[in-house]
């Protein structure tokens, strides 16, 4: 593989929020939401996250804007190392980072017009001069696709999918480098998602972007993304260029995920493995491989030894027992 | 034909106007059928299943047409009348399974209780019974969860405990609303594999009322696909994924992305609902439709039949040029 | 949303006319407009307003003339409300009365209302360890009977019309700030929120432009009401000594003068009482449109 230019890498990033704490303060039940994950966001790719409720993909996108602060592990955006600096340093930082949001009902302030919404960022990180900021508003909305007269209403007027355009439109105003699509799609209505997913596909290639999509959908992921990592209980499990991926599932649970999704296609028809059990909570993971007790190929030593990450060649790392050679 | 919905309107009445969230829908399940009604929101998916439970409240009321079970009109029962066959005969799980189980109340007493209002049984036996459906259903040690509260239970656990309930009086049909929106997929594909299954056992009718294509695909037999509170089109599972024919549920279809192929851009169908207070003249999809003729904007087409394939109907001017008649 | 169209937009001239911008008061009192109750509410406010500036003016004789001769009269043509026990007229009291209860009741509900935002919001959104300081010493504040700390208050600020005022409204802080936090508590969770965090906006900015206006409305309710609590307070106070010294006439201070009096002269009470009820109902009526209106999901 050709070398490509790292935009973003995660080590060992880790977030623990406690639970319930003793009468002295001492925490007593910690929830793991992210436990020791580390990726590479090459710059102008995408790369999804999937993984089902409750498995930390949120979690780290939250991180990557400063919303969490991590527990421990390193963020490195464009060889600086982001959790060491100070709070004014950081913020520096925040423009070329940002995040699309899921609800887009509750990621608009109801008081605030949507020329208002997105002309806020422009004016308080001076993105553009003052004389200018009407324009750029404009401008802005027409490249998500709506109308510059609408400016004056409030979000309320608007349907599920235009204001999620307003969202994409209040985070591209700081000129992001990388934005972090936190199941942008996933409220929206089917004929509405397809607009909403070509609009960021176009957003990419014109501004030049980077993105880090999480979802819970594998087909939607599949489609915008490059890479795709699945995560598990706060684990990254597999992650691949996304044809290896969905044709060359490695870790069972990538496997029954696969094989989950309900297709339209009614032709074909692929035996579905069908999980049994919940997902385990993330307060008190499994010993060993977290997916053991779910995993339907389970051997020996799976509740016992946690495999990692390794390379099975062409960038397609998997973590799981059955990989390991030793 | 276990249930018969005939020419059913539903009207609400808002500040702003009326609006008919069903509009003329007619169709049928047979016993031991998937049916499924998919639309995205606004279609009037929910408010029919709603009509047919008689759960329909102000400001909005059932303004025509006949809901035939088994033979008989469910829209002349009494509210008393109705209570009964709910529960008893056709039972209804909900998207939400968090706020349609009582939270104070533990799971075994809530299902003992529908099971003593609609059977003779006594209380033992009522909580034999549902252990059983516990059982049924796929909880494991169900003898110690009946006393779980419903908090205590994942998402999935407690859609399953809402079908055990339904199921507690042997219902000839399930109305399920969006049973797996609120779950993850591998949860969903346990959830929707106990419907299959459990239709294919006990030869239960159920009405799927969903607005993932896929799900349908997935499950269901037949289809009825809804627009803006009318039905656009009716077909078998098959041949509707096969040859879609109206052009939003084309368009549906298109615009999900795939895992088996890939596209550099998705098919997108233009604009959005339209206000149900102002639908417009004519088709109700006209100014999103890719095959928009002068005629569609003037006239609203009738579901007509499809020659030559049974059971399969369309509202579209470019199979038939039948005008509804009630325009 | 085409690439065409992205590239067009540069630089290009809109051409469609822009809709006007709407005010956010115009938007305000259309809403309000047409809400009868709460348009009555603001009529007699605005009359009661008018009464407070040109009453002392109008008064058809001087409120604080005693005339023993007159004393304990009924309603009548000379007297439309009566004379009270010292024969001064009932009618003029309670119109230069209007005053001093209107303006007590704003200024106690404004000075609660600041600090109580201050400190709720301080309290609900940095949360921890100072969230835990202001709300235990708001706890201590309501755990003292509120007359008793207004009493506390006046006994070591002295006597006073202002120093009335800052007792009262000292009294009312806690039950602010607890308001005002426990929104911005449910407010705080929105993502727009979080958005304006992502944004690069402070937290200055974030208090005022994100979250407080979205929590105004809950409070604008409990203001008006407190103007009727405050106007009360003052009463209690003034019947303690504390409060209005005699002779100012005020509304709840008459009140409380002749309480004993009122199954023999009603009328005494009467007419300032309903003096009282009618300012009372009229800020509640306006409080409850004025919520709605402020709302901007209830406008359209």
């Amino acid at each position: 593989m050709e070398e490509r230019e790292v935009l973003l890498e995660v080590q060992g990033l880790t977030k623990h929020f406690v639970v319930d704490r003793s009468f002295f303060g001492r925490p007593t039940s910690v929830l793991k939401a992210v436990d020791d994950v580390s990726f590479k966001i090459y710059k102008g790719e995408a790369l999804g996250l999937v993984g089902e409720s409750g498995c930390g993909k949120s979690t780290i996108g939250k991180m990557l804007v400063n919303l969490y602060t991590p527990t421990s592990g390193k963020i490195f955006y464009n060889g600086v190392e982001l959790t060491s600096l100070n709070k004014k340093q950081r913020r520096q930082y925040c423009k070329d980072i940002q995040l699309i949001f899921q609800d887009p009902y509750s990621s608009l302030n109801p008081r605030m017009t949507i020329g208002d919404i997105i002309a806020e960022p422009l004016i308080v990180n001076k993105v553009v001069p003052k004389s200018e900021v009407e324009n750029r508003v404009n401008y802005l909305l027409n490249c998500v696709g709506l109308a510059n007269h609408q400016r004056n209403r409030y979000a309320h007027e608007f349907s599920g999918g235009q204001r999620q355009r307003v969202g994409i439109a209040r985070a591209l105003a700081v000129n992001p480098k990388l934005i972090v699509c936190d199941e942008p799609v996933s409220a929206l209505d089917v004929s509405i998602q397809a607009q909403v997913l070509n609009l960021l596909d176009d957003l990419k290639d014109e501004f030049g972007l980077t993105y880090l999509f999480i979802a819970h959908g594998l087909n939607v992921v599949k489609h915008i993304s490059d890479r795709v990592g699945v995560m598990y209980l706060g684990k990254i499990m597999e992650i691949a260029e996304k044809n290896e991926l969905y044709q060359n599932p490695m870790n069972p649970y990538t496997r029954a995920l696969l094989s989950a999704i309900p297709s339209v296609d009614v032709e074909n028809k692929t035996e579905r493995i069908i999980l049994e059990g919940d997902v385990p909570t993330p307060i008190n993971p499994p010993a060993g491989c977290r997916f053991c007790s779910r995993c339907f190929m389970k051997t020996e030593g799976c509740d016992k030894y946690e495999s990692i990450l390794k390379d099975q060649g062409n960038g397609h790392l998997v973590a799981c027992k059955l990989y390991d050679n030793d | 034909m276990l249930l018969d919905v005939k020419n059913l309107s539903t009207e609400f009445y808002v500040k702003r106007g009326i609006v008919k969230a069903v509009n003329d829908v007619s169709f049928n399940v047979d016993k031991g059928e998937i049916l499924a009604i998919v639309g995205e929101s606004g279609s009037g998916k929910s408010v029919t299943s709603l009509s047919v439970m008689g759960l329909v409240r102000d400001p909005g009321k059932v303004t025509k047409g006949e809901i035939l079970f088994n033979g008989e009109d469910l829209k002349t029962k009494s509210q008393k009348e109705m209570r009964k066959i709910r529960g008893d005969k056709i039972s209804m799980i909900f998207q939400e399974p968090m706020t349609s189980l009582n939270p104070v109340q533990r799971i075994g007493d809530q299902l003992c209780e529908s099971i003593l209002t609609h059977t003779d049984m006594n209380k033992k036996q009522a909580l034999e019974r549902a252990i059983e459906m516990l059982r049924v259903v796929g909880i494991p040690s169900p003898e110690q969860r009946v006393k779980d509260y419903p908090h205590q239970m994942s998402g999935g656990m407690r859609q399953r405990v809402m079908i055990a309930m339904g199921l507690c009086c042997d219902p000839e049909l399930l109305i399920a609303d969006e049973p797996t929106t609120a779950l993850d997929v591998t949860i969903q594909a346990q959830i929707l594999d106990l419907i299959k299954r459990l239709r294919d056992d006990i030869g239960m009718a159920v009405i799927l009322i969903t607005h993932d294509l896929g799900v349908v695909a997935e499950t269901a037999d037949r289809v009825v696909v809804m627009y803006c509170g009318r039905v656009v089109e009716q077909a078998d599972v098959k041949s509707l994924f096969k040859k879609p024919m109206h052009p939003y549920t084309k368009g549906l279809i298109e615009s999900i992305p795939r895992l088996n192929e890939d596209r550099e851009r998705l098919f997108m169908i233009k604009g959005m609902v339209p206000d149900p207070t102002r639908l417009p003249k004519g088709c109700l999809f006209a100014d999103r439709c890719e095959n928009c003729m002068e005629k569609c904007k003037e006239k609203l087409p009738a579901l007509t039949e499809v020659p030559g394939e049974e059971g399969r109907k369309v509202r579209c001017f470019l199979y038939s040029d039948e005008v509804e008649a009630d325009e | 949303m085409a690439k065409k169209k992205v590239v067009l937009a540069e630089g290009a001239e809109s051409e469609v006319i822009i809709e006007k911008p709407e005010s956010r008061l115009k938007s305000m009192w259309d809403a309000l407009k047409k809400n009868k109750a709460a348009l009555f509410g603001m009529f007699v406010i605005i009359f009661l307003i008018i009464i407070a500036i040109i009453g002392p003016y109008i008064t058809p004789y001087d409120p604080y003339k005693n005339s023993m001769a007159e004393a304990n009269q009924t309603p009548s043509a000379a007297h439309w409300f009566g004379t009270d026990t010292l024969g001064r007229d009932i009618f003029s009291r309670v119109i230069v009365g209007t005053r001093i209860s209107l303006f007590v009741g704003i200024a106690a509900v404004a000075f609660s209302l600041v600090l109580g935002t201050i400190f709720g919001s301080i309290a609900g959104y940095f949360g921890g360890k100072i969230d835990a300081f202001i709300m235990r010493i708001m706890d201590i504040m309501l755990s003292i009977p509120s007359i008793l700390l207004a009493v506390t208050l006046m006994a070591a600020l002295g006597k006073g019309l202002d120093k009335a005022i800052i007792a009262i409204g000292v009294v009312s802080i806690p039950e602010y700030a607890r308001i005002i936090r426990s929104s911005i508590l449910s407010v705080k969770e929105n993502d727009y929120v979080a958005a304006a965090k992502v944004l690069g906006n402070s937290d200055g900015r974030i208090i005022f432009h994100h979250i407080l206006p979205n929590v105004l409305s809950s409070i604008v309710v409990r203001a008006t009401l407190g103007i009727s609590t405050a106007i009360l307070d003052t009463a209690a106070l003034g019947f303690l000594g504390l409060g209005v010294q005699p002779p100012i006439a005020e509304w709840g201070d008459m009140l409380g003068r002749v309480r004993s009096m009122v199954l023999v002269y009603p009328h005494m009470l009467i007419f300032p009482g309903l003096a009282i009820t009618l300012a009372v109902l009229a800020f509640n009526l306006f409080g409850d449109g004025l919520r709605d209106a402020l709302n901007p999901k209830s406008r359209s």
